[in-house]
């Protein structure tokens, strides 16, 4: 085990790599999950405002 | 099928079906590429197991060029037929993009300081690179820019379609100039000169992340329409 860590004395470059990936991928999935929880809110918000208009008409 | 697609209700419908799938494929695929990365692959003969950044370095650069390469296509299609969804496609593949190009950037750094003794050099490879990291945040910056959301979109979109010259020139630099950055060992008309236990780590990670890619870039559409949707309830609202 502490031979894996060791990376054949490399471990110091090994591990930060591998550990920058995965902060900078975990980050922008969780950028993205929260902008998603923050549109559905506010969709949700402005369509108790303005039932009348359907859901449906969309983006344009 | 582009312009059934186009309809941003059905492909809302369509990708969210897809995203599950695409999220657990790219979670087991990088998994089953990072054992394979640590625990099957050999070390390098000259390199010692300083090789195994590449398993991450590499998919992230084809990463970084494929993230590029989708969002000047979306650019082009948006401004060619003027549809928002390849605007939003474009828009929300830019930060991935520039995601993945920090991770390439970063852990080429962190390969280059024990096999070149430098953490960085300005040659042709790395400094494209650069140059593509600055691409993607001037397109972000520049679609980012206006208050109404589709304001900045055309201009943006020119700015990704001039700037995709970069990436031909990123893929043939090591060919063309003289540069520390070793050149291709995987596209090669003779093939891939590496050994099937390296390739295959490669592989899966390379698979991984472009799914990975796809999941994030339609979570992040998704979220963008509704925006969009918001905003168009307030404006009827507004003028209600």
């Amino acid at each position: 085990m502490t031979e894996f860590l060791n990376m054949g004395g490399y471990a110091g470059y090994v591990w930060p790599a591998y550990g920058i990936a995965a902060l900078v991928l975990i980050a922008l999935v969780w950028d993205s999950l929260r902008g998603l929880r923050a549109s559905e809110r506010d969709l949700a918000e402005a369509e108790k405002t303005a039932p009348r208009r359907r859901a449906r008409e969309g983006v344009r | 099928m582009i312009g059934r697609l186009a309809n941003p209700t059905r492909f809302l419908r369509l990708s969210q079906a897809a995203t599950p799938w695409c999220a657990w494929s790219a979670a087991l695929l990088i998994a089953a590429g990072l054992y394979l990365a640590f625990f099957v692959s050999p070390a390098d003969y000259q390199q010692g197991d300083a090789v195994r950044i590449m398993y991450v370095h590499v998919p992230s650069a084809y990463m970084a060029m494929f993230g590029y390469a989708v969002m000047a296509i979306a650019a082009a299609v948006g401004l060619v037929w003027r549809h928002p969804l390849a605007h939003i496609a474009a828009r929300e593949a830019a930060p991935i993009g520039a995601c993945f190009t920090a991770i390439c950037l970063m852990t080429g750094s962190l390969w280059g300081k024990p096999m070149w003794g430098t953490w960085w050099v300005w040659d042709a490879r790395l400094t494209s690179v650069l140059i593509l990291f600055f691409l993607y945040l001037g397109y972000i910056a520049l679609a980012n820019a206006f208050d109404e959301p589709t304001r900045g979109e055309r201009a943006a979109a020119i700015l990704a379609l001039v700037g995709a010259v970069n990436v031909p020139i990123i893929k043939f630099s090591v060919d063309w100039w003289n540069t520390l950055h070793q050149s291709s060992s995987i596209m090669k008309l003779s093939g891939p000169s590496m050994p099937p236990s390296m390739l295959a780590p490669l592989g899966l990670m390379a698979l991984g992340f472009t799914l990975m890619f796809i999941t994030v870039l339609f979570v992040r559409m998704k979220a963008t329409l509704l925006s969009r949707r918001v905003r168009a309830l307030q404006i009827a609202a507004a003028r209600a």
